[in-house]
């Protein structure tokens, strides 16, 4: 379609832009970070979903795994004495800036970690078989997370956690440095799967979507080639659900950190809408999909949870090759009508 | 837990109680496992949204009842209707476009799509908060009050029984039903024989959905409902079906009853409110466990 | 030395015995045939060999493995591949693609994020030319004719640089024009890189010109083998065949 050089270029132009826009717009600077937040889901979510052809309901673990993980370190890493197992809801901790930051790199960075380990684990048990059994079995993970962690009073049971302040002493505001972070990582996670996608690993995984009896006629590992796609997920997603944490100030197993009918709704969306088994689909989904939800929901009130619903549906039934899919099948089609036509 | 587990043990008849309330409450997953094999087997169509329809069935019970006055067991009959007709609705407008479809995806995405508009339809219209509709008939007391057994369990049961053997009937000797399981057979054949290969599907999905709304009815008498907690019926449905097999009727009867009281007693022992991470772990063991054991013997799980 | 050594093989589906103490023995570098009319178990055996379902009873070795109750992942990566009669190809994936994929990429792990290597590549271009899909090669797949995903289906066997390929009815629905070809390319194959073949056929012309031992299989059993000239001489072949 386009050229690298000429992807590269928007991009370069596309990030400068994105770098400046929280000054011009100072009040939207939440939003705008959740769209970076959404590029993260939708990506990890298409890695499996769309280029290797096995949906995942329940890739909303990690995205609370990561979360409590990271609040956990940063609670505990440099309080001490506190009585934390009564009423951890409202246990509020106040770190200093050099605290703050060192205990939220250490806690995304544990959460990822746990992350992995959790999807390798689940993976070798439920990647080995069908993707149909698979979505079956990742349906109902979110929801058993949710519950487990509802009953767990370490983590706050079903009130939750609260995330620690922000050192308020620092020039740059919150809302500022979580959105350069988040812009940071949603720019890595988009090179580095970009690679991935460009390499023999990411020709494995579409190959599995496209024929896997035959990949694994031809001896391919093809369980070790998901479990693998589904742990780079598990890494991000983790990260991911680590800031958000922190951005919402507040961690609640069933409506945040496992919530399915928000977060982990809105990757498979915006993957398909976008255009699922492309690079560019997702991020093309994820600024489309968040950007009409914000702006739409206020004239909605209630019903928009509603339109989404719908919205879904639609795109799943009548437009499942999402955006780019379509235009990548009109210039296929014509590809193939130009070759041909210089056969004998 | 260890207490839990030491009070089934030194009391046998609270485990016997759990069981039992289990077997009762089982006859209804059954019921919904079935109608979900139904199309798995006819149409391979694999329906995220059974649990939906279920909780659909239970709110038109809860207003009906509520709403109109009207008993909640004589809504059954009413609910059935409607929900036959929803089931036609949906056939027509989604599942009819995804017939013949070879990506499975397409149908799994499109079911989940519709199972999420249901859930925020139901949102909207009921609110978020747990209902239900028990008609409150009292409780049964068996050798000397060891056994409790709430007589709305006991109808439901009745009730169950009775609409599965007017399936299986209607599945035997019917012409529909004769349609319907030619066509689950062959598909081509029965269309060059005559047979309107458009009305069967229809009408499979559509009783299905039938199925589902009568489950429903019995579900929010028997317990509580509210619009997000369909995931776990269609949990609980994929996993009978998984465990007994797409063409076993007598199967799913027993898995359903099976899986029901062993949730029972898990519950007790673990916690009522890990009900979901309770299925949950047990549908992935039964997976996990059946996939090294095919692999064993060179085979594959369809 | 015998590269597969098939001994009694038994397989019955439901009722019905496809296969009943069939042997054969595949010599290294050679090109065996096996024929037999339609419904005489050629296939399932094939299938058995492979790892396609397990087997009844028997034994099967491969390059000295007993390989019955390995899957067929296992038994490809050991250096046994096959082909079928409906072409399996990567249908949305371009030839090109199709070919990188089929390389040995799980070899190495380290280098399985970086795209193809040259030389992959380069062997990629040799054998679409070798199978006459040079030109084809940025189409997909799935839009090639059925002779030409045959022919793509077995450049991709290739590209793995297999020590024994089973073909099922290799010139079944190929335009006859092209037969004497793909043929062609099936005897270089074994002569310039020594790939043992084992191949089901219908077409006798076919099989009596390549192959140098073959096997007749009727009604599940093993009726006759021997060279080309003594089994089409052989009055139980002929009779199989025209049915008694």
């Amino acid at each position: 379609m386009i050229t690298n050089d000429k992807q590269n270029t928007l991009i370069w132009l596309g990030l400068a832009i994105s770098a400046i826009v929280p000054l011009i717009l100072p009040n939207h600077i939440t939003v705008l970070t959740y769209i970076w937040v959404m590029i993260i889901l939708a990506l990890t979510w298409d890695m499996l979903g769309g280029q290797t052809g096995y949906t995942s309901f329940g890739n909303i673990l990690f995205f609370g795994v990561g979360m409590y993980v990271c609040a956990v370190v940063q609670r505990d890493m440099f309080s001490s004495g506190l009585d934390r197992f009564e009423r951890v809801s409202e246990v509020v901790v106040s770190l200093n800036a050099s605290e703050y930051f060192i205990s939220l790199a250490v806690g995304t960075f544990s959460g990822a970690i746990v992350a992995v380990i959790l999807a390798v684990i689940l993976g070798s048990g439920i990647l080995g078989m069908r993707g149909h059994y698979f979505a079956i079995c990742t349906l109902g993970l979110g929801h058993a997370a949710a519950e487990i962690a509802s009953g767990i009073d370490y983590i706050g049971a079903g009130s939750g956690m609260v995330a620690p302040l922000y050192p308020s002493e620092l020039l740059i505001g919150k809302e500022v440095f979580y959105y350069y972070a988040f812009l940071l990582v949603a720019v890595a996670t988009f090179f580095l799967f970009r690679k991935i996608y460009r390499s023999q690993f990411g020709l494995a995984l579409n190959a599995i979507r496209d024929n896997e009896n035959k990949a694994e006629s031809m001896g391919i590992h093809t369980t070790q080639y998901k479990i693998a796609g589904w742990t780079i997920s598990a890494f991000f997603l983790a990260i991911a659900g680590a800031g958000v944490g922190n951005v919402i100030g507040f961690i609640d197993p069933v409506e945040i950190a496992f919530s399915g009918p928000t977060f982990g709704v809105w990757m498979i969306v915006m993957a398909i809408l976008g255009g699922k088994g492309t690079i560019w689909g997702p991020v093309l989904g994820a600024v489309i999909l968040y950007s009409a939800k914000e702006t739409f929901w206020t004239y909605l009130l209630g019903w928009d949870k509603v339109a989404l619903g719908l919205l879904i549906l639609i795109v799943v039934v009548y437009f499942p090759k999402g955006i780019i899919g379509y235009f990548k099948d009109r210039k296929q089609l014509s590809n193939s009508i130009l070759s041909q036509k210089g056969d004998s | 837990m260890i207490t839990y587990i030491k009070i089934l043990i030194t009391s046998p008849e609270f485990l016997a109680q759990l069981i039992i309330n289990g077997l009762l409450v089982g006859a209804i997953f059954a019921l919904i496992a079935y109608g979900l094999a139904l199309i798995w087997g006819v149409m391979d169509i694999i329906n995220f949204a059974q649990g939906e329809l279920v909780i659909f069935g239970g709110y038109l019970t809860y207003t009906l009842f509520y709403q109109f006055g009207i008993h909640p067991v004589l809504t059954i009959p009413i609910v059935a209707v409607l929900l036959y007709l929803f089931g036609l609705l949906v056939y027509k407008t989604v599942i009819n476009r995804l017939l013949g479809e070879k990506d499975i995806f397409i149908t799994i995405l499109a079911t989940f799509g519709l199972a999420i508009l249901m859930q925020q339809l139901m949102q909207a219209i009921f609110g978020p908060d747990v209902v239900t509709a028990n008609p409150e008939l009292g409780m049964l007391f068996l050798f000397d009050g060891a056994l409790i057994i709430s007589n709305i369990q006991l109808v439901s049961f009745v009730i169950a029984v009775f609409v599965a053997i007017v399936l299986f009937v209607l599945m035997k000797y019917s012409r529909m039903g004769q349609a319907i399981r030619a066509t689950a057979q062959n598909p081509r054949a029965s269309r060059i024989l005559g047979i309107n290969i458009e009305k069967v599907y229809a009408n499979t999905f559509a009783i299905n959905a039938a199925l589902c709304g009568i489950g429903g009815s019995l579900v929010v008498m028997v317990w509580t409902i509210h619009p997000f907690i369909g995931l776990v019926y269609t949990f609980r449905s994929f996993m009978i079906v998984i465990l007994a097999g797409l063409g076993n009727f007598m199967g799913i009867i027993f898995a359903g009853m099976g899986i029901s009281s062993l949730e029972n007693v898990t519950g007790f022992i673990i916690g009522a409110e890990f009900q979901a991470a309770v299925i949950f772990c047990l549908l992935v063991i039964i997976l996990v466990t059946r996939s090294i054991k095919a692999r064993k013997k060179r085979q594959y799980i369809q | 030395m015998e590269l597969l050594n098939v001994k009694s093989v038994a397989k019955s589906y439901g009722g019905v015995i496809a296969n009943h103490d069939v042997s054969l023995k595949v010599p290294k570098g050679k090109i065996v045939g096996i024929i037999g009319p339609n419904g005489s178990g050629k296939t399932t055996l094939f299938n058995s060999i492979v790892g396609h379902h397990p087997i009844d009873s028997g034994e099967i070795h491969f390059n000295g493995k007993e390989i019955s109750s390995l899957t067929i992942p296992k038994i490809a990566r050991l250096g046994m591949l096959r082909t079928f009669q409906q072409t399996h190809i990567y249908g949305k994936m371009t030839c090109v693609q199709n070919m990188q994929i089929s390389s040995n990429i799980d070899a190495d792990w380290k280098r399985v994020f970086n795209p193809f290597s040259k030389e992959v590549d380069e062997m990629v271009d040799e054998l679409l030319s070798f199978v006459g899909l040079y030109k084809k090669r940025f189409l997909l797949a799935g839009d090639l004719s059925f002779g030409q995903q045959k022919l793509l289906e077995f450049a991709m066997a290739l590209m793995k640089k297999p020590k024994i390929l089973l073909l099922d009815e290799p010139t079944a629905g190929v335009n006859p024009t092209l037969i004497n070809g793909l043929i062609d390319r099936l005897r270089q194959v074994n002569e310039e890189k020594g790939i043992t073949l084992l191949v089901i056929e219908h077409n006798m012309r076919v099989i009596m010109n390549l192959a140098e031992h073959i096997y007749c299989l009727a009604n599940g059993t093993m009726l006759a083998d021997g060279k080309p000239e003594e089994i089409q001489n052989d009055q139980r072949v002929i009779d199989a065949y025209l049915g008694n």
